[in-house]
């Protein structure tokens, strides 16, 4: 069942698929209800959609729009009521926990919005906790010069600003070089300064790592800097914006 | 219901293992506490009841003939309220069907039982007909081991005269509690029993007619104890008096003074530990609970809550948990005190048991309690009742950590990332690592007490028995006997070596101290009595001087060069002074060793033997013990090792109880501790471990993060909680030290892998509980929360 939006804008799409036409997820009929008590609350009521090899992509919507559903659903963390979400030719919705652990290990990087780094580890090990179990990461010290902080590797988290805390945490997220960048209100905790030194760094992995990333916020200022924006609304999407023209980090504001 | 206090039953409610966890800790200390107390209580009152109902004599003296006019003199001593004067023997009882050695005091019960001293306790049955001369009653014990009942018949030698003599009936003594053989080290219920028969036929068969050879009489309130010792020794010295001696040297009650002694120590050094551990783990879970209510405290406040109310909120949570611990542990108390005095009901001959458990006893278990409980979370309530509303409201700061030792050593690089979170979590609060390791330790050291006992008494048997007492037999003659009269037990066939001894009962005096034992005269160089020094090697007796049990050394402060005074309570009474050649190690009694010659002439006698230790071929035993049982002159045989036997068959339930308790009492702690550990570092990091589930870790990996905190001070802890086991033992070993036994620190290799193994399997029994709330990490909501 294919709702009439989504043919919409996928032809929208069209320029960009013609770029990087390989699909990295392909979202189909997703919906999702969770029972909180006795009500149920409907956050995706049927998203189709693709994200694209290599594109930076912003999931715009308001609190409660579905858009962190979509996002855990994408990564992993939780499985749609009906639908199925393919990574690659992988159907995400039929794995198993522990193949969605492996899912997780080895093809996701996450940055949150609250960073959640160990406070017991430093900036380089809160990266080596990371690249310590994946397959071909790049060093610790060389994803946190990646993001600027090249300087601070022996800094615990306690002793880092909230900017570097969450580039510490992009770090970490890109140290296992992942196919896919979740970020999930990466700017959410940080003042607009702060928030545009963490953006250019996701936009610097995004462009020499060429990391499929999918940023979700509710800050519409930040949209600007993606390839695709797509908006959420009552867990549908609304509508899929594509930039011709992305705005370099330092040029947004909010 | 206040909505505050609803709010309290659904935390309870939430918390509910934790609840548990630490409520079985505290039952542990409450009931350890009930236990120990009302079972020192019960044996008191018992005992006094007992003494009190049958008239129980406060001074004891045996002599040799005495006539009865001289019970008119010893009336007149003041301070003596009522005299009775019986006629006592050690015989030989030929039991059918039961060829072992069996011996027996014969005592002698006049006419009419009312009025007398020590009365007897009746069974089963009925009392002598006072005109009978071979009705008897036997103690109960010996009675059931035999299975002798109203009718039953056995012979004995009296006076060198075998006597058929008929059963009538069970009886009890208040002076034989604890029934043991002289010179015996375990009761052997088997081998030695008390047989009452009527005063008339026993006195003619002794030639006592009209006279006595023992005496016991009642003090009247206030009179000097000594005193009338003193005066009662000078008056039956003409008669062979061996000296008097007041109940606390009485044998039986010796035995269970020390019991109540030992009891008393439990019931501080237990309780001590396990509120000890309550506390602590208490603190711990208050602290937590508070910290992550911070909010929830600051609305309370914000609403117009006062500081104090809010303080009272979590300290009444406290005192529900430990309400919960109070009130099953003296249900639990009760139930184990129960179970404790009736094991010492079978265990010391009592014909009742009074359970008394004193309401001031459960109102201290609760007050120790719940005070401990509130002192060791008092930090916590603190902290809950002052924060400040607005500082509430705002998450608490982030933890601070720093590079560990291992870091600033440059060995960082040997250690991934998983096991220096955990190093360094362990680091940042060194007190509360330390004092979960020492609660566990705790835990391995309860766990070894239980153990304790066992491996100690193995130990003293084999080197009392093995090392240091070598004969299978030991014979006693009715009196001193010449030297040549071990020809006889020489040439029985069977008889390896013979070696004869003199002991005559001695009151040694150093200083201003004394004590009353029996000075043994021994064949130097003998192979059947070996003494042995601190390192159990055997030590010569010298030709001069005496050797001394150790303990005695203690009990006198006297050491090896010192003059030692004995004054000899046999015969002429001679007082000598000996020096103290050295000393030598025995677990049981206390004892004077010097040469046998030697004592022979102190005494101005010629070489008379008290009786002879007998190394036996065993396929030849059972003929030594007829042949010994004919011999007129032998008033008994020991035979040891049956009496070993017997004794570890008594033990082995006391011993089952005490393990069971301990195993219990220390897999509690050691759950309480570790399991509330876990779910603490749980809930303080589940955050972190949800973070590094959805970076790809898998549950395992998690799980070492979290466990591994707890299995390496669960490792760190055991090593230490063996040193504390060990301690614990050698402290109690010390504290039950006594005259009658002392309890060497021995502990075997398996009771340390026990204690080990139950910690160890307690930890793991905690870590499936909290690896099943490691499946339900929630990924999702750790993304969007801050705590």
């Amino acid at each position: 069942m294919h709702h009439p939006l989504h043919q919409n804008v996928s032809n929208l799409d069209a320029p960009l698929q013609a770029k990087d036409h390989i699909s990295v997820f392909h979202v189909k009929g997703v919906t999702k209800v969770y029972q909180m008590g006795e009500v149920q609350v409907h956050a995706l009521r049927g998203i189709d959609l693709d994200l694209y090899q290599g594109e930076f992509a912003v999931l715009l919507g308001a609190s409660g729009s579905g858009k962190s559903t979509l996002l855990n659903i994408l990564g992993g963390l939780d499985a749609p009521t009906t639908g199925d979400v393919f990574y690659g030719q992988r159907n995400l919705t039929r794995a198993t926990e522990s193949e969605l652990t492996d899912y997780r290990r080895y093809h996701v990087g996450f940055v949150f919005q609250f960073y959640n780094l160990i406070p017991s580890l430093t900036a380089r090990e809160n990266v080596a906790v990371v690249t310590e179990i994946s397959r071909a990461p790049i060093k610790p010290e060389e994803a946190l010069q990646l993001v600027g902080l090249g300087d601070r590797l022996d800094h615990f988290p306690a002793q880092l600003s909230g900017g570097e805390q969450q580039r510490v945490a992009i770090a970490r997220a890109i140290a296992k070089q992942p196919d896919v960048l979740l970020c999930d209100e990466p700017t959410g905790a940080l003042d607009s300064q702060t928030g545009i030194v963490v953006l250019e760094a996701l936009q610097r992995v995004n462009q020499e790592l060429g990391t499929t990333t999918a940023v979700i916020t509710h800050n519409a200022g930040i949209a600007q800097m993606a390839n695709r924006v797509i908006h959420l609304t009552d867990g549908l999407i609304s509508q899929i914006q594509v930039n011709k023209h992305r705005l370099a980090p330092h040029e947004l504001t909010w | 219901m206040k909505a505050l206090d609803k709010k309290l039953w659904r935390e309870l409610w939430g918390m509910r293992m934790q609840a548990l966890a630490i409520a079985m800790v505290i039952v542990g200390g409450v009931s350890i506490f009930i236990m120990s107390l009302s079972t020192v209580d019960s044996l008191f009152e018992t005992r006094e009841a007992y003494y009190r109902n049958n008239h129980f004599a406060n001074l004891f003296a045996s002599l040799k003939r005495a006539p009865l006019s001289l019970t008119k003199r010893i009336e007149e001593i003041p301070g003596v309220e009522r005299v009775d004067h019986r006629v006592i023997a050690y015989v030989n009882i030929d039991v059918a069907g039961f060829d072992d050695p069996v011996s027996a005091h014969l005592i002698s019960l006049p006419d009419s039982s009312s009025g007398l001293l020590n009365q007897i306790y009746l069974r089963s049955g009925r009392l002598l007909e006072h005109d009978s001369d071979n009705e008897i009653l036997l103690s109960e014990e010996f009675a059931r081991a035999h299975k002798l009942h109203s009718g039953s018949k056995l012979s004995a030698t009296i006076n060198g005269r075998r006597k058929s003599l008929t059963v009538v009936g069970h009886a009890l003594s208040p002076e034989y509690i604890y029934q043991i053989a002289p010179g015996a080290m375990f009761p052997d219920f088997m081998r030695y029993g008390i047989v009452w028969m009527a005063r008339k036929p026993l006195a003619s068969a002794y030639d006592m007619e009209g006279a006595f050879n023992n005496v016991t009489l009642t003090l009247s309130k206030g009179s000097n104890q000594q005193d009338v010792i003193d005066q009662l020794d000078e008056l039956l010295k003409p008669y062979g008096g061996t000296g008097a001696f007041g109940r606390k040297d009485q044998l039986s009650h010796r035995f269970l003074s020390e019991e109540l002694k030992q009891q008393k120590t439990i019931a501080t050094v237990f309780p001590i530990i396990f509120f000890g551990v309550a506390a602590f783990i208490l603190n711990v879970v208050t602290s937590r609970l508070i910290s992550l209510e911070r909010e929830q405290i600051a609305v309370l406040k914000a609403f117009g809550y006062s500081n104090f109310a809010v303080g009272w909120h979590y300290g009444k949570l406290v005192l529900m948990i430990v309400s919960i611990g109070v009130i099953a542990g003296i249900g639990i108390g009760t139930w184990m005190g129960k179970g404790m005095s009736n094991i010492y009901m079978e265990f010391y001959s009592l014909p009742f048991m009074i359970y008394v458990l004193k309401p001031q006893v459960v109102i201290a278990a609760a007050l120790i309690s719940i005070t401990v409980a509130i002192l060791g979370t008092l930090y916590a309530l603190r902290t809950a009742a002052v924060l400040p509303p607005a500082q509430g409201m705002r998450p608490e700061p982030p933890a601070i950590y720093r590079p560990i030792l291992i870091e600033r050593l440059g060995l960082q690089d040997w250690f991934s990332q998983p096991t220096r979170m955990i190093i360094r979590h362990i680091e940042r609060r060194p007190l509360k690592s330390f004092l979960t390791t020492l609660g566990i330790s705790m835990a391995c050291g309860t766990m070894m007490v239980g153990g304790f006992q066992e491996g100690a008494i193995n130990h003293m048997v084999e080197v009392q028995f093995g090392m240091s007492q070598r004969s299978d037999l030991t014979a006693i003659y009715t009196e001193p006997t010449s030297q040549r009269s071990l020809y006889s037990l020489r040439n029985l066939q069977g008889v390896e070596q013979v070696e004869g001894f003199r002991a005559v009962p001695a009151k040694l005096m150093f200083e201003h101290r004394f004590y009353r034992t029996s000075v043994q005269g021994i064949q130097p160089n003998g192979d059947l009595l070996r003494l042995l020094d601190t390192r159990l090697a055997p030590i010569d007796l010298p030709e001069q001087g005496v050797i001394i049990t150790d303990y005695l050394a203690e009990l006198l402060h006297i050491k090896p060069g010192d003059m030692l005074s004995i004054q000899v309570l046999e015969g002429n009474r001679p007082t000598v002074q000996v020096l103290v050649a050295g000393t030598a190690k025995e677990y049981m009694g206390v004892n004077v060793y010097m040469q046998r010659e030697a004592l022979n002439r102190l005494l101005k006698e010629g070489n008379a033997v008290s009786g002879a230790w007998l190394k036996v071929d065993p396929y030849y035993q059972k003929d030594v013990y007829v042949a010994l049982k004919n011999m007129p002159r032998i008033a008994g045989v020991i035979e040891q090792r049956s009496a070993i036997k017997s004794f570890y068959d008594t033990m082995a339930e006391t011993i089952l109880f005490f393990t069971f308790i301990s195993t219990l009492l220390g897999s509690s702690i050691a759950f309480g501790v570790i399991y509330n550990s876990m779910r603490i570092a749980l809930s303080e990091r589940n955050r972190e471990l949800a973070s590094l589930r959805v970076l790809g870790f898998r549950r395992s990996e998690v799980a070492y993060i979290l466990l591994g905190e707890l299995g390496l001070l669960t490792l760190l802890a055991i090593p230490l909680g063996l040193l504390i086991g060990y301690g614990l033992c050698a402290y109690l070993a010390f504290q039950f030290d006594s005259d009658l036994y002392r309890i060497p620190l021995v502990l075997d290799r398996d009771v340390f892998a026990f204690a080990a193994l139950v910690v160890i399997v307690s930890a793991l029994i905690s870590a499936v509980m909290i690896w099943r709330n490691l499946a339900h990490l929630d990924m999702v909501a750790v993304l969007k929360s801050k705590e």
